[in-house]
């Protein structure tokens, strides 16, 4: 009688194995493979956590190489204050065996919702003091400051301190709230078509259009006749049948306004909007953020067109408006009857001078000056919103100095409920850096003997 | 110095113009880390000289700053040096340099390891030699070398005597302010 028994024990063990494993085996060939995430994401990453492998390399871990690829440019561009390279020299071996700094998996572990910081940070928030316990020597005014301090006050950042370096800090010293001429940078009309390479085309109209014969009446041919792609000579097909194309194209993606938009398509794709786009995952929606969004939009399909229309392309609805359309947060239902909003107002109806009015955009997307070889400046708009998100101090630069003073805007970079209110009102907290900076230089350490 | 074998990098012999070293049998990590100064010492001596000390103290047309991206400015020789440095490191040069002082501006140079302590401590009170050590970092052996470096023009001297964050503000021309380490690796 024990040998049946055991016989359909076994059986039944291995009908449950091998069902475990087709299940395992179905969900990791395909796409949805969530049962293998050992934790949620932080908000930097949780778009893309069904493109394991946009991460991890199989049986190697998470590369460096990985991380580097998507923020390696921003940290160049921000002057990385504690760059690889920094930390690769023998002399700070001793640092390392500390903190191993070479690796940004070191201080930002993914998948660890319980000790995950601001930031994305998983290390205790008194890293600092391994490398610079001895920074109150230097710095009277930093004796007995707490080390899980450094970061959290709004003194400094471990990566971008553009805008919080001492001496910046004293340049800016003294500086009134708001500028006597505050104005962010201004596109001009030739920004855009010599980044395009589009110069030279012959304007076009109604008349001009080269679409099927069905599309003669419509009104996206009107918007589009209105706009800057038809005075630039940009014609339908040029983005709905490109030559490379045998058939129109009813909904061109952002591979078409890559043709001619290529460093704004890399920012959106590099950014919160287009992340998933670059992973070859279904485009982001509304219902899948995190953040609060407008219940109905939360099916809306995020590319190109869902912000700038698909025909009249306004940059100034896509600046603001659009935003409005689906982020339903605190800070953005504050921004109506905002002085940012009335001053966006105002520059639209023409009240005040193009680059005074502060719309969603002038912030989360700002205009970004590069300079060309031939010595020429020409001004981007930023599409990754990324670049200066967080640490929110990234934002001080590219942005808020434009109008203000750099104390006021660290005060009010450091009040959490001004930001949730969008700006309506003062700062209710006050960053001492500028001060203390300020202090040292006008009372500077006496020189040693050797 | 007992010869030892040390990983050199075949193209920077080359390029340094070391053929003649890298022929020779047995080369020491002491000519190597010498013919490295050599040629360190030198181009940073033409860039103060040529570049900075000419056209900001003599002719005054630019000037030099710690900040000189945001100022348009000269970058400083220290940070020319030190740019050099990275991007050598950037080349994969198992070798390493840096500029250190007992006296720095930027207190991440000052010295950390018992052979940069010794080192610059000893070109300081032996004006002209050189010091030659072999120490092991981070479980890996390396010959250090420590080289003075002298202020060889009024630009060196005003700028470290006038920085706010300079310990010793009384330099003068020919002072020894700190010194240049190189590290070779003896481990291969």
């Amino acid at each position: 009688m024990k040998q049946p028994k055991h016989l359909f024990s076994w059986i039944a063990a291995g009908v449950v194995t091998l069902a475990l494993a087709g299940y395992f085996t179905s969900r990791l060939l395909g796409e949805d493979r969530i049962v293998f995430t050992p934790g949620a994401m932080t908000h930097g990453h949780y778009q893309i956590e069904l493109a394991c492998n946009a991460c991890h390399t199989p049986f190697a871990g998470v590369k460096q190489d990985a991380c580097i690829e998507c923020h390696g440019a921003r940290l160049a561009a921000s002057n990385d204050s504690h760059p690889k390279k920094k930390f690769d020299d023998p002399r700070n071996a001793d640092r390392l065996e500390a903190l191993n700094a070479l690796r940004c998996v070191t201080c930002h572990l993914e998948h660890r919702p319980q000790q995950t910081r601001a930031m994305g940070v998983t290390l205790p928030k008194d890293f600092c003091f391994h490398c610079h316990q001895e920074v109150g020597d230097d710095r009277p005014s930093h004796k007995n400051l707490a080390f899980d301090s450094c970061a959290s006050a709004g003194c400094h950042n471990y990566h971008d301190n553009t805008a919080l370096y001492e001496d910046f800090l004293v340049k800016h010293a003294n500086e009134p709230a708001t500028a006597a001429h505050p104005a962010v940078p201004v596109r001009k009309p030739g920004d855009a078509l010599r980044a395009s390479g589009m110069r030279g085309r012959k304007p076009l109209g109604l008349a001009d259009q080269d679409a099927p014969a069905e599309y003669a009446e419509t009104k996206a041919l009107h918007e589009w006749a209105t706009t800057l792609h038809a005075r630039a000579g940009v014609n339908c097909r040029d983005c709905h049948q490109p030559k490379d194309q045998p058939q129109w194209i009813a909904r061109p993606g952002h591979e078409a306004c890559n043709r001619c938009h290529e460093s704004e398509t890399k920012g959106f794709l590099a950014g919160k909007h287009g992340m998933r786009l670059a992973q070859h995952l279904p485009p982001m929606t509304p219902a899948l953020a995190r953040l609060p969004m407008q219940p109905d939009a939360r099916d809306r399909v995020l590319g190109c067109t869902s912000c700038h229309g698909a025909h009249a392309f306004d940059t100034r609805r896509a600046a603001a408006d659009a935003c409005l359309g689906c982020h339903d947060d605190k800070h953005s239902r504050a921004y109506e009857g905002s002085t940012h909003e009335r001053l966006w107002r105002a520059e639209l109806s023409g009240a005040v001078s193009p680059g005074r009015g502060v719309a969603c955009a002038t912030c989360h997307l700002p205009r970004t000056i590069h300079k060309q070889d031939d010595g020429d400046a020409r001004i981007r708009v930023e599409h990754n919103q990324n670049w200066n998100l967080r640490p929110n101090e990234k934002m001080a630069r590219s942005v808020c100095l434009n109008c203000h003073g750099l104390g006021f805007t660290l005060d009010a970079l450091a009040d959490p409920a001004l930001i949730a209110d969008n700006f309506n009102g003062k700062p209710a907290r006050h960053v001492e850096s500028v001060d203390w900076a300020a202090k040292r230089v006008s009372q500077p350490s006496q020189g040693v003997k050797p | 110095m007992k010869s030892m074998k040390v990983v050199v990098p075949v193209l920077l012999l080359a390029g340094l113009g070391a053929g003649a070293l890298a022929s020779a049998a047995g080369i020491t990590p002491q000519s190597m880390a010498d013919a490295l100064h050599m040629v360190l010492d030198t181009d940073r001596t033409v860039y103060t000289k040529l570049i900075v000390n000419r056209l900001q103290n003599e002719e005054k047309v630019i000037k030099a700053s710690e900040h000189w991206k945001e100022d348009k400015a000269l970058v400083l020789p220290a940070q020319m040096f030190r740019a050099g440095a990275e991007m050598t490191h950037d080349k994969g040069a198992t070798f390493s340099y840096s500029l250190l002082s007992l006296w720095p501006v930027n207190k991440q140079n000052k010295a950390r390891t018992d052979a940069e302590k010794q080192g610059l401590q000893y070109v300081v009170d032996n004006k002209g030699k050189n010091f030659y050590a072999e120490e092991t970092l981070g479980g890996k052996k390396y010959f250090t070398a420590v080289y003075p470096d002298y202020a060889v023009v009024p630009a060196c001297v005003t700028c470290h005597n006038g920085h706010k964050d300079s310990p010793k503000k009384d330099f003068k021309i020919g002072d020894v302010m700190g010194a240049v380490v190189i590290r070779l690796p003896l481990d291969g």
